[in-house]
C-alpha cells in the first residue's frame, strides 16, 4: 500500500480568540503515523474545529506547535488540504474548473491540469458531471467535487471539518466509506472532525476524545476494525458501543476538568478504558 | 417517422413556437413603447401651439420635423457622427477613469471595516455633490476644457462604481477565500480567481448606473468652452434657431442612452452566476 502521508505532530498547542477570551483549547498534544486515519469527536464549541483550522494553517495558535511531517504550519499549504461543513465551490465555475483550481494557483500547465482533474473526478466518480455547472449538482455531489477538487493536490494529509454532516444520510454513508477508501489507497493521512460516533467509527484508525473547556484530548481509541466496515457488523456495533461509553465517561470527567490525556498520573485510567490506546497522545 | 423522432420533431416545434412567442411580445412592447411615446410627444407639442404666440411650434419641434428634416440634415452634414465620437470619447475616458479608480477603492471599502467607516462620510458628501457644480474649478484647475469634461464625467461615475464594488466585496462568502487560501492561492489570485468575479455582478451593476450618470453629465457639461460633441451641438441648434437639429439631438441622445445600457443589461446578465433556476 503506497504511503504519501506523513507523521504529525502537535506539542502544547493552546488557542485563545482574542487575548481577553477564554482558552478554547490547552496542551493539545498529538502524534500520529503516516497514512493513519484520526477522529477528533467531541461536542459542539469543544474546540476541534479550531484546532483543525490551526493545523490546515487558517488560524495562528496562540502557544504550541504543530509540525506536518518536517514542516511547522504557520500558512495554509497545498500538502494538507481541508474539507468544511459545506463544499464551498465557486459558483461561476464548472465542475472540472473548480477541481482543477488549486492546481491552477500552483502554476501547472493546462494539458497537466486537465489529465490529473480527469483522474480526480473518476476517482470520485464524476466524469459524466465534468462540464455541467456546480450549481447543477446535488448536495451529495457538490461534496464529491471538494473531495476531488482536495485529492487532486495529492495532499500528504486530508482534514475533514464535519464535512458531511449536511447530507441526507445515504449520501453521508456512500462517501464516509468513500472517501476512507480513497485516503488508503493513496496512503494520505485522514483528519477527520466530527460529532457522529458513527462516522468516527467507520472512517478512522483511531477516536480522539476532545472535551471540557477549555477543551483537552480526555480519552481515545483504537478503532481496528477490517474494511470495508459495515454499519450492521456485530464488530463495528460493538466498538461503537465502547466509543459511546468512552465518550460519555471522558465528557462527565470533564466536567469536574479531570487531567488530561498524557497526564502521567491519568495514564492508568486512559489505559483501562481504551484498552488498545495508543501511546501516540503524548503529554 | 418513428416515436423518437416525431418527439424530437414535436419538441423542436415547440420551442419554435416558444421563442416566436416570446420574441414577437418583446417586438411589440417596443414598437408600442415608441409608438406611445411619439404620440405623447405629438400631444405635447400640439398643445404648446394652442399658445397662439407659438403657431410655429409644431413645424419646427413636431416629430415630424426633428425625424424626417433635422435628423438626415445632421447626418449628411456629418454632425451627427462627429458630436456622438466627440462625446463618446470624453465618456469613454471618463468611465475609464471611474472604473480604474473606483474598483480598487470599492475593494479596499469592502474588505476592511476601518476603511468602509473612515470613509463613510467623507464618500456620501461628495456623493451628493452635484458634479456639475465642481465645472468652474474644473476649468480653472485643469488645462484644458477637454479634460474638464473628462473630470466632471468621473466625479459623477465614480460613486456608483465604488459603492456597488464595496457591496460585493461585503457580500462574498468568506469561506471561498478560506478555500482558495486552502489551495494555496497567492493575493494576485485571490482578487483574480475569486474576488472578481465573485463581484464582477455587482461592479458592472455600479458601471451601469455610472454610465447613466454621465450619459446626463457629459451633455450639460459640453455646453460651455467645448467646440464638439452632443451637448455642443445642442447649444449651437439652439442659438442659430436650428429647431428641428435641436430636436433631433435630443432623440440621439435619448437613443444612444438606450443603446448604451441595452449592452450593459447583456454585459451585467453575463457577469452573473447566480443561476435563474
Amino acid at each position: 500500500m503506497p504511503v504519501r502521508g506523513v507523521d504529525i505532530k502537535i506539542k502544547g498547542l493552546t488557542h485563545k480568540y482574542t487575548p481577553k477570551s477564554p482558552l478554547t483549547f490547552e496542551e493539545v498534544n498529538l502524534e500520529a503515523k503516516p497514512g493513519e486515519a484520526l477522529a477528533i469527536i467531541g461536542r459542539s464549541g469543544c474546540g476541534k474545529s479550531t484546532l483543525l483550522h490551526i493545523m490546515a494553517g487558517l488560524l495562528p495558535s496562540t502557544g504550541g506547535k504543530v509540525h506536518l511531517g518536517d514542516t511547522e504550519v504557520r500558512a495554509p499549504s497545498p500538502r494538507w488540504v481541508m474539507m468544511f461543513q459545506a463544499p464551498h465551490l465557486f459558483p461561476w465555475m464548472e465542475v472540472t474548473q473548480n477541481v482543477g483550481v488549486g492546481l491552477r494557483f500552483a502554476g501547472w500547465p493546462k494539458k497537466k491540469i486537465d489529465e490529473r482533474v480527469d483522474e480526480a473526478l473518476r476517482l470520485v466518480e464524476l466524469e459524466k458531471f465534468a462540464d455541467h455547472n456546480v450549481q447543477d449538482l446535488s448536495g451529495g455531489q457538490q461534496q464529491r467535487v471538494a473531495l476531488a477538487r482536495s485529492l487532486v493536490m495529492e495532499p500528504e494529509i486530508l482534514m475533514l471539518d464535519e464535512p458531511f454532516s449536511a447530507l441526507d444520510a445515504f449520501t453521508r454513508a456512500s462517501l464516509q466509506h468513500d472517501v476512507r477508501a480513497i485516503a488508503k489507497r493513496i496512503g494520505i493521512n485522514l483528519i477527520l472532525v466530527t460529532h457522529d460516533i458513527d462516522e468516527a467509527v467507520i472512517m478512522a484508525d483511531r477516536a480522539l476524545i476532545m472535551a471540557g473547556s477549555p477543551g483537552k484530548f480526555m480519552d481515545e481509541l483504537e478503532i481496528d476494525l477490517p474494511d470495508p466496515r459495515n454499519r450492521e457488523d456485530p464488530e463495528v456495533q460493538k466498538m461503537r458501543a465502547r466509543l459511546m461509553t468512552a465518550f460519555h465517561d471522558a465528557t462527565s470527567s470533564a466536567r469536574g476538568q479531570r487531567p488530561a490525556v498524557g497526564d502521567e498520573k491519568d495514564a492508568g485510567t486512559v489505559q483501562q478504558r481504551g484498552s488498545e490506546a495508543s501511546a501516540a497522545v503524548a503529554g | 417517422m418513428s416515436t423518437v423522432q416525431a418527439d424530437v420533431a414535436s419538441g423542436g416545434s415547440d420551442q419554435l413556437k416558444k421563442w416566436m412567442r416570446s420574441t414577437g411580445k418583446k417586438v411589440f412592447d417596443f414598437c408600442a413603447g415608441l409608438l406611445i411615446l411619439g404620440v405623447l410627444w405629438w400631444l405635447g407639442v400640439w398643445f404648446i401651439t394652442l399658445d397662439p404666440t407659438a403657431p410655429f411650434f409644431f413645424d419646427q419641434f413636431g416629430p415630424g420635423a426633428a425625424l424626417l428634416e433635422g435628423l438626415p440634415k445632421l447626418w449628411a452634414y456629418g454632425t451627427l457622427q462627429e458630436s456622438i465620437s466627440a462625446s463618446g470619447a470624453r465618456l469613454g475616458m471618463g468611465l475609464l477613469l471611474s472604473i480604474a479608480v473606483g474598483v480598487p477603492i470599492g475593494i479596499m471599502v469592502g474588505l476592511s471595516r476601518l476603511t468602509a467607516e473612515t470613509t463613510h462620510v467623507p464618500f456620501q458628501l461628495m456623493r451628493m455633490t452635484s458634479p456639475l457644480s465642481w465645472e468652474p474649478i474644473a476649468v480653472i484647475a485643469l488645462a484644458t476644457w477637454n479634460q474638464a469634461v473628462v473630470f466632471l464625467i468621473f466625479i459623477g461615475a465614480v460613486w456608483p462604481i465604488i459603492f456597488a464594488t464595496a457591496a460585493g466585496v461585503a457580500k462574498i462568502d468568506p469561506s471561498w477565500r478560506k478555500v482558495a487560501r486552502n489551495l494555496g492561492a497567492n493575493p494576485w489570485q485571490m482578487l483574480t480567481s475569486v474576488i472578481w468575479p465573485a463581484i464582477a455582478y455587482d461592479v458592472m451593476t455600479g458601471l451601469r448606473l455610472a454610465v447613466g450618470i454621465a450619459w446626463i453629465v457629459v451633455i450639460p457639461a459640453e455646453f460651455f468652452g467645448t467646440s464638439s460633441g452632443i451637448g455642443y451641438t445642442l447649444q449651437n441648434a439652439r442659438e442659430n434657431l436650428f429647431y428641428d437639429e435641436l430636436m433631433a439631438m435630443i432623440v440621439i441622445i435619448g437613443c444612444v442612452g438606450y443603446v448604451m445600457d441595452a449592452v450593459l443589461v447583456r454585459l451585467q446578465k453575463r457577469a452573473s452566476w447566480v443561476r435563474e433556476d
